[in-house]
């Protein structure tokens, strides 16, 4: 798709070798990932992860290396720059690199050029059968259990939490898979959203349009915290009952909270590294 | 052993009968087209599978097992014809296993069975439902024929059943949906979309049917080849230039302008994938394929 059009960092290059994925004679990886089209897409994505904004990043060594996890964390800007970023994290700072499969939104495969895009770089539709099928395959699943009206929020509201669905929980217990909590700070301030367009976004085919302070959907340069807490591992079946169920994403919902309340007090350099419980 | 072969003159008919027989079996064919080469051991019965004569083959032959081949797949036959081949042909098929002593029947069916849509997951396995037969009229036919061939299994518990949901055949006969589609030196694609095929040598499929046979396969089993590939790549692999078009003039020029004739429901399938999981058909046949993907698209360029 990409072919000659992005130009390859090495660095990058590098580490996309480094991934524990296996390609076809064509490049492809059985879940339709490009060697090629990764490669290209994320030399150019280097760029703005690492010049355009800047991450600070704590805790990566509590993603497990390799084997099945879901990253479950809050969605804190208009779009969804958040995941962008933890993706970066994970294949451009993490030692080894490991690609995150997100669960993202059914609306952005309808879109043309997103949705090859997402199709070439192992992003799907957030669908349990496909998730669980990636965990067994022991893939790292990234999850926004809040979804899209995590991404609602505006930026007076970006460090709160909405309601969590509990779809990754079952899923956890059903596939046995540990669950990274990680609190996301700074996506208000990159694209400060007064209002959300509704009914404008229907007639594009998305569930709203965000309005920022100066009217475009362009963030500004800024610095992330991103903040990943100890693996939660949870006993059961996944066919539990919902209050259950819910106890349990209450447990992680709490710890993100924590995450990003600490996230928050190192953005107002209230506290330094030194201070962060991330167990 | 006697195996009777319904749509044996089909590209894939053939080849499967060819491999039955040197697999040692016996071989009768029905089929309404001629197979005017084929080989001197396969009878071949002109009859049209709803009709008398066909039923005759089952009495007179007798047959232990029977394939069933003789469904009209490809999308330019839209007639109301058609869909009474796939649907009453298959129940006649069923109907004369059961009269006739027939211990195994294998039905062949397509993986376009779960339908293409923009949430629809890698992988698909045999427990899930057709999704798409609304949004996809034209393949409702196929869907309806691959249910009703499963009702034997309860219906007919005494005969053992397999119905296989094979993925794309491609290869040197340039038959079938996948390369119909590459024919012409420009392929137009949907702009923006890039659905992962899966395809499988013809050869190996009807290998696949054999095996099934011999291994006596009781059940629904998805039956591929190699893993997935891009529409794109396999379209540059094939020799052919990809020519994005943009959806909506896509619809438009659809039959007209170079661009190939496709019911406009068509182009789910050219904008999301359907990908099937064949994990439990090799397990229980034990069976691998023999042309990798590259090799598959190579002998489907490189043939005359």
């Amino acid at each position: 798709m990409l072919d000659n059009l992005l130009p390859v960092d090495p660095e990058v290059a590098a580490r996309i070798e480094a991934l524990d994925l296996q390609f076809n004679k064509f490049g492809i990886d059985p879940y339709g990932i490009d060697k090629n089209d990764l490669t290209r897409f994320v030399s150019a994505f280097a760029w703005i992860y690492r010049y355009y904004f800047k991450v600070d990043v704590y805790g990566l060594d509590n993603v497990p290396s390799q084997g099945r996890a879901l990253l479950v964390g809050n969605h804190s800007g208009g779009v969804a720059i958040d995941g962008a970023m933890v993706m970066g994290s994970m294949l451009l700072d993490a030692e080894p690199p490991r690609l995150p499969h997100a669960m993202i939104d059914k609306f952005i495969h309808e879109f043309p050029g997103a949705s090859q895009l997402m199709s070439r770089t192992g992003q799907f539709t957030g669908n349990p059968d496909q998730a669980e099928r990636l965990l067994n395959a022991e893939r790292l699943i990234l999850v926004f259990p809040e979804g899209a009206r995590g991404t609602a929020k505006l930026a007076k509201d970006a460090d709160s939490l909405v309601g969590f669905g509990t779809g990754f929980m079952r899923l956890a217990l059903e596939t046995k898979s540990p669950v990274v909590p990680f609190g996301f700070v700074g996506g208000g301030d990159a694209l400060p959203t007064v209002a959300n367009l509704k009914r404008l976004g229907r007639l594009f085919g998305v569930p709203y349009i965000p309005v920022t302070k100066w009217g475009l959907l362009i963030p500004k340069p800024t610095r992330f915290q991103l903040l990943y807490g100890k693996p939660m591992f949870f006993e059961g079946t996944g066919h539990e009952r919902d209050e259950v169920v819910h106890a349990m994403v209450d447990q992680v919902k709490e710890r993100i909270a924590e995450l990003i309340r600490q996230g928050r007090q190192l953005r107002e350099r209230e506290i330094s590294e030194e201070d962060l419980v991330l167990g | 052993m006697k195996v009777l072969v319904t749509g044996i003159s089909g590209t894939l008919g053939r080849l499967t009968a060819l491999k039955l027989v040197r697999h040692g079996y016996e071989v009768i064919g029905i089929d309404q087209r001629p197979w005017p080469d084929a080989p001197e051991e396969v009878e071949i019965v002109q009859a049209d599978i709803r009709k008398r004569p066909a039923e005759d083959v089952f009495r007179t032959h007798r047959p232990d097992a029977a394939i069933h081949l003789a469904t009209v797949t490809h999308l330019v036959t839209q007639s109301p014809d058609r869909m009474r081949v796939n649907l009453y042909g298959t129940r006649a098929f069923i109907h004369h296993c059961d009269s006739y002593g027939v211990k195994q029947a294998v039905f062949v069916g397509r993986h376009t069975f779960y339908g293409a849509a923009a949430d629809s997951p890698l992988y698909h396995t045999e427990d899930e439902p057709p999704m798409s037969t609304h949004a996809f009229a034209e393949l409702a036919d196929l869907v309806a024929a691959d249910l009703y061939a499963a009702s034997a299994l309860w219906r007919y518990p005494e005969i053992t059943t397999s119905v296989l949901r094979i993925v794309y055949t491609l290869g040197p006969s340039k038959h079938g949906t996948l390369a119909s589609f590459l024919h012409g030196p420009n392929v137009p694609l949907i702009m923006g979309f890039d659905p992962l095929f899966q395809f499988i040598h013809e050869e190996d499929a009807a290998e696949a049917i054999v095996s099934a046979l011999a291994h006596k396969l009781h059940g629904i089993y998805n039956v591929s080849g190699p893993t997935p590939v891009p529409l794109a790549t396999i379209v540059r692999a094939a020799g052919r230039r990809p020519l994005p078009v943009p959806e909506m003039l896509f619809k438009l020029g659809l039959g007209r302008l170079g661009l190939p004739y496709l019911p406009t429901s068509a182009i789910d399938h050219l904008k999301y994938p359907i990908v099937v999981d064949s994990d439990p058909f090799r397990r229980a046949t034990r069976f691998a394929y023999q042309y990798d993907e590259r090799e598959t698209i190579n002998s489907f360029r490189t043939a005359r």
